[in-house]
């Protein structure tokens, strides 16, 4: 982990203090952070019953598992203010739907003559927003009552495979900027390095015959390297020479596009035979990444690819001694390079990682859901992923759930402007994205807003580095 | 641990005598085996002069690849030196200013050689109006970074300005109306980014990229919403170009320093009040020793807090004001992401330029030249294909960051929320 003791959590109070003792929160603030936002709290409720009172009959251990969950929830765990940000982000962004909807402007300007029309348009606008955000992204209640009476059952499952879908590239993303994080690096290339893997991957997709499923499998390694190539060379520049990797890693990002730009309009290069346009060529059908049944959007290996590559960061992180190194490094380069850590190969691996990482993102879309290379592919996976990995509080398990609510996001945002006509424009999702994490990252706001007790955790802990490193 | 961390740190200064040389000399070598070798045939031609000028200077033509022949061995004797010979801190920068000049010239004549004048005139005010927005951008970082606060909100800043300088402007057909409010809109962004940075203690560096994002979906949001339904709210009106009297005739420097709209002028008084103000004022004192040790800042009785709140939303003024120039003060109309990247780019620019106002001016117009560049070239020379002209400010910083600047030093409480003890 990389808190720091200003900011972290105390441990000391856990080890000494009794488990019921309010003391005991900042340890159980800590193990709540790493689970998911459902089972947070039950798991630190057993934790913190199992060594303390072993001899109490399953009932006090029951009121004790409700007194740490109340106690999570008055007093604040991650996963509670995690949960309140995204709250307050709807309300935020319910006003914005609200406000900028001519009719409700209308409605609200004959205010004192009939307030109760007011607040209805402004409820109806807003919440026919939300609804349909979710029914696009999650489960709409339609296609339920259709299955009943003999529709499709795979209907149903429809959204929440388009969520999976949107949210695999952002989840792999997010990886590649939460190592960098856990090692203290601010990797703001992962779009330059998803270019990287999208080019290697295209090249190989299309340029290349081989045997069916070794295809695929050349592809996805080709990415991964290409992506790779990227982060070690910025990684390598920090550590011969102490350039700072956020100038660099801007800096290789503008570079990748224009590559992109250069070999898609040439056609002895990457762009498709009797084309203007900035097009590579559609990859060979057995490079393609397979789908589970149905046409994409649906959940397919892309998904599963992001899936184990956050078991494996995961792994990596908090069970290798690399992994250490890592998070060494990323708390206080000088205190490793002390401990004799090699700071500077650490710098260099991870960084290699974190392109690698960006460029299976560019897999899942070039050999998953869109299966061509154009120049506007990369879209905004990079800049996504910084988002994804602060919410996900540089976690591979955070990362992961950051990843389908923002997949969830981008399929509501894109829903719900067809379903208004354009009335409500998928933007919308930009907004509520960078409140939720804009709330998440000032804990002291949301404690302040929902009067919750404070405690000793001041802050999110830093998972982003300053220039001082 | 910052004694410690400087021992660690110490050999560096033997490596980077030897990396800057190498630098050095690596770029003579470009200079020669690239541009002089790979030179056409002909002569490069410069004008000096625009067309509509009363005074005309005759149009300079030097041959392309001895030229650059001469300024590669000018580039690598400086290497030589540089490895050799202890700089002092100023024939440091010399070198390195006279080394990119040759680089710079060389770029040119391997463009020109035997094609149509380059017009050096146009290109300079072309490198002025790309880098107003940088510079400005990184003046406000350099505020914001100097009294501790991290900025890289600058894009959001931006981008906020840009948008509401163009739908002011636009809805009161007041510029000035516009450019106030965009500063404002700059402004606004600093204040949150001061409320949440100073008060609630939150990470900074998430803070800003957190921004960013909010900004661009909020000028998205309403562009989508109210501009592009409704042309009245994005017109594209613009400032005018102001000639300063006397100066403005001036041969050469004239028309490139004194004949632009308001915006250039405002970027002059801007830097200077702003270098002044820094680094020869009680009040830049008092802000730098609150960026470099806010608890012996807070000791003496400066209010820590106070100074960092002020300069941040300052900044965000100052950000705002070259937002507005991205719409009101160049192309007139709105569109989505229009400050696409100049804010990360003058953050560059910032840190290239070790959090001075001089040194980021300086990093900025390089950043300016080669995108203007970018621009030029292709139509002087077709066969230069756009994309790779469109790299070399990219390549060129990282290039100047790994191997000229490399290990800078922040100012020491950047980034750290102050929390009375």
């Amino acid at each position: 982990m990389t808190e720091t003791p200003a900011t972290g959590p105390d441990p000391a109070p856990a080890s000494a203090g009794s488990a019921a003792a309010p003391s005991a929160e900042p340890a159980e603030t800590a193990a709540a952070e790493t689970g998911s936002a459902e089972t947070g709290p039950a798991e630190t409720g057993s934790a913190e019953t199992g060594p303390a009172e072993p001899g109490k009959s399953a009932g006090s251990r029951a009121r004790l598992t409700g007194t740490v969950i109340i106690q999570a929830i008055t007093q604040g765990s991650s996963a509670v203010i995690t949960i309140l940000a995204i709250f307050l982000a709807l309300v935020v962004g319910a006003f914005l739907i609200a406000f900028s909807d001519p009719v409700v402007t209308k409605a609200w300007s004959t205010f004192f003559h009939y307030p109760l029309y007011a607040l209805e348009q402004t409820w109806d606008s807003v919440s026919f927003a939300y609804s349909q955000m979710f029914e696009g992204a999650i489960l709409n209640p339609s296609t339920v009552s259709a299955a009943f009476h003999g529709g499709s059952i795979a209907a149903i499952f429809y959204p929440l495979s388009s969520t999976c879908a949107q949210a695999t590239p952002l989840i792999l993303t997010g990886l590649s900027v939460a190592i960098a994080f856990q090692a203290g690096l601010f990797n703001i290339g992962a779009a330059g390095q998803w270019v990287g893997g999208a080019i290697v991957a295209t090249w190989l997709g299309f340029g290349v015959s081989l045997p069916p499923v070794i295809h695929v499998i050349v592809c996805v390694i080709g990415a991964f390297v290409g992506g790779a190539v990227i982060g070690w060379f910025v990684g390598l520049l920090k550590a011969r020479t102490g350039a700072h990797e956020v100038i660099v890693t801007i800096m290789l990002n503008y570079i990748m596009y224009d590559l992109l730009s250069y070999l898609l309009s040439h056609q002895t290069l990457l762009q498709e035979p009797h084309q203007t346009n900035e097009i590579a060529p559609f990859i060979a059908n057995d490079a393609t990444l397979a789908h589970v049944g149905g046409p994409p959007p649906q959940v397919g290996i892309g998904f599963l690819i992001a899936i184990a590559a956050a078991v494996a960061v995961a792994w990596l992180l908090s069970r290798t001694t690399t992994g250490f190194e890592f998070r060494t490094v990323g708390a206080s380069p000088s205190a490793a390079r002390t401990a004799g850590i090699n700071v500077e190969r650490s710098w260099i691996l991870v960084m290699l990682l974190a392109g690698g990482l960006a460029g299976l993102s560019a897999t899942t879309v070039i050999q998953g859901t869109n299966t061509q290379l154009t120049f506007n592919s990369y879209g905004t996976y990079g800049p996504d992923g910084i988002t994804v990995a602060l919410l996900g509080r540089a976690r591979p398990i955070g990362v992961v759930l950051a990843g389908l609510l923002f997949g969830a996001l981008h399929v509501g945002g894109t829903y719900v402007e067809a379903a208004t006509l354009g009335q409500v424009p998928a933007d919308i999702v930009q907004v509520l994205e960078g409140l939720i994490v804009l709330f998440v990252a000032a804990p002291v706001l949301i404690r302040a807003v929902f009067r919750l007790r404070s405690t000793a955790g001041t802050g999110m802990e830093a998972v982003a580095k300053g220039w001082n490193g | 641990m910052t004694t410690f961390a400087a021992a660690v740190r110490a050999p560096l200064t033997t490596e980077r005598r030897h990396l800057a040389a190498v630098t050095f000399i690596v770029i003579g070598l470009i200079n020669i085996f690239v541009f002089g070798l790979l030179a056409r045939a002909g002569d490069a031609s410069f004008e000096l002069s625009l067309a509509s000028a009363s005074v005309k200077i005759p149009v300079i033509r030097v041959p392309a690849a001895p030229v650059c022949y001469a300024l590669g061995v000018v580039a690598i004797g400086l290497g030589i030196l540089r490895a050799t010979v202890p700089f002092s801190p100023l024939a440091k920068r010399l070198a390195i200013a006279g080394v990119l000049a040759c680089f710079l010239v060389s770029l040119l004549c391997w463009a020109d050689a035997g094609a149509i004048p380059l017009n050096v005139i146009i290109i300079s005010q072309g490198t002025i109006t790309e880098s107003i927005p940088l510079i400005l951008g990184a003046l406000a970082g350099c505020l914001c970074e100097r009294s501790g606060v991290i900025n890289i909100a600058i894009e959001g800043q931006l981008l906020g300005g840009a948008f509401t300088a163009a739908i002011v402007a636009s809805a009161f057909g007041g510029l000035w109306v516009g450019l106030v409010a965009g500063s404002l809109a700059g402004g606004l962004v600093g204040v949150v980014l001061a409320v949440f940075a100073i008060s609630y203690l939150t990470d900074q560096i998430v803070l800003g990229v957190v921004l960013n994002v909010l900004v661009l979906g909020m000028t998205n949001y309403l562009y989508d919403r109210l501009m592009s339904t409704n042309p009245n709210y994005n017109t594209g009106i613009t400032f005018g170009s102001i000639k300063i009297p006397v100066l403005s005739q001036i041969p050469i420097i004239g028309p490139i320093f004194f004949d632009s709209n308001i915006f250039l002028y405002i970027t002059y008084v801007a830097i200077i009040v702003i270098q002044v103000a820094l680094f020869h004022s009680r009040w830049g004192l008092r802000v730098r020793a609150v960026g470099e040790h806010p608890t012996a800042a807070d000791t003496v009785g400066i209010r820590v807090l106070w100074i960092r709140y002020r300069n941040v939303i300052l900044g965000g003024l100052v950000a705002g004001i070259g937002g507005a120039y991205l719409t009101i003060g160049s192309v007139g109309t709105f569109i989505p992401d229009i400050s696409s990247g100049f804010g990360y780019i003058a953050l560059a620019a910032l840190i290239f330029g070790r959090w001075t106002p001089l040194g980021a001016l300086g990093a900025a117009l390089l950043f300016g030249f080669c995108e203007e560049m970018a621009l030029v070239l292709p139509t002087v020379n077709p066969a230069l294909p756009a994309q790779i002209m469109n790299m070399a400010p990219y390549a060129a910083t990282i290039i100047a960051v790994a191997g000229l600047v490399g290990k800078v030093r922040p100012p020491k409480a950047d980034g750290q929320p102050y929390v009375k003890a």
